[in-house]
């Protein structure tokens, strides 16, 4: 089973005990009436969505019940860094080569 | 601390029978207890602290008991606060004179929940059927509380000493999260 560690409550639990909640750093906007449709749908609907190092939303539904943020790559489903909300984004490319360079280690 | 808390807080309830009655592990149905949510930052947290007779956790997954209270840690601005069944009035009345002129939530929440203990050698093995986490003593040490899942059932696990668990479900639920584990423990009687 997939362990996640959640910041709040300071150790690894079972992946079951969390939800994903898509993408993270999506500020909603300070004004919603000034966005034109195009806007506030990007807002609501359009997300990266890409393959590998991606920066996500998680909450630990089942355990403190807190969100925190989370890149993880989506295709071998490792989480490279997790951290509190409101915390900042990590440097995705820094994050990416180090790991590709540990997982290029592990195989030699 | 953890011992006098079953005979206080947890107190199984005469009038019920045992759930389960092995050698090696025992279910409980414990007597109606006083249990508030309480939720609120830092200075609500610290209000709350006087109101209730005793400053609340601030370490993850942990619990403090003094005389017969508790103030369990269930998240970072979270806590489930017990008391004796007949002190709901005082207990609540004392939090919000303490609380008054700080933003917060204060809920009584003493009859969502049902509890049982599982107690015994074999407690772990039992619990262990729904609950996908690691229970060995130096992953999940006496003291520890925690929300998790039972199967599909959302529970509240508290290791009240070595070999003996609070286990809280909603009333709803009850029935789902010990029919399961009696129905394990009959391998227990095979062996
Ligand atoms: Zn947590």
């Amino acid at each position: 089973m997939l362990l996640i560690h959640c910041p709040y409550c300071e150790t690894e639990r079972p992946e079951l005990e969390f939800v994903c909640r898509g993408e993270a750093h999506i500020a909603r906007p300070q004004d919603p009436s000034s966005q034109t449709d195009e806007q506030w749908a990007e807002y609501l609907y359009l997300r990266e969505n890409h393959k590998g190092i991606y920066a996500e939303r998680w909450r630990h539904i089942h355990g403190c019940g807190r969100f925190f943020n989370a890149v993880r790559d989506t295709v071998s489903d490792k989480f490279l860094s997790i951290y509190k909300t409101g915390e900042p984004k990590p440097d995705l490319d820094a994050l990416a080569a180090r790991f590709a360079k540990s997982s290029a280690e592990a195989k030699k | 601390m953890a011992e006098d808390m079953v005979t206080t807080l947890y107190a199984p309830d005469a009038g019920e029978e045992p759930l389960l009655s092995l050698p090696d592990v025992s279910m409980l149905k414990t007597a109606p207890v006083t249990r508030l949510s309480f939720r609120g930052r830092e200075e609500a947290r610290k209000a709350a602290g006087k109101g209730f007779g005793f400053a609340l956790p601030t370490k993850a997954l942990n619990a403090k008991t003094k005389d017969d209270k508790a103030a369990l840690w269930l998240g970072p601005d979270e806590w489930l606060l017990l008391a004796q069944d007949d002190a709901l009035e005082t207990t609540l009345s004392s939090l919000e004179k303490a609380l008054s002129e700080t933003p917060h939530a204060l809920v009584d929440v003493s009859h969502r929940q049902d509890a049982i203990l599982v107690t015994g050698s074999k407690a772990t093995w039992l619990l262990n059927v729904g609950i996908a986490i690691d229970l060995h003593i130096d992953a999940f040490a006496v003291g520890t509380v925690t929300r998790t899942l039972f199967n599909k059932a959302p529970i509240m696990l508290w290791r009240v000493s070595e070999d003996s668990f609070v286990v809280e479900a909603w009333g709803s639920f009850m029935d789902y999260v010990s029919g399961i584990m009696i129905e394990a423990a009959e391998e227990l009687k095979a062996a």
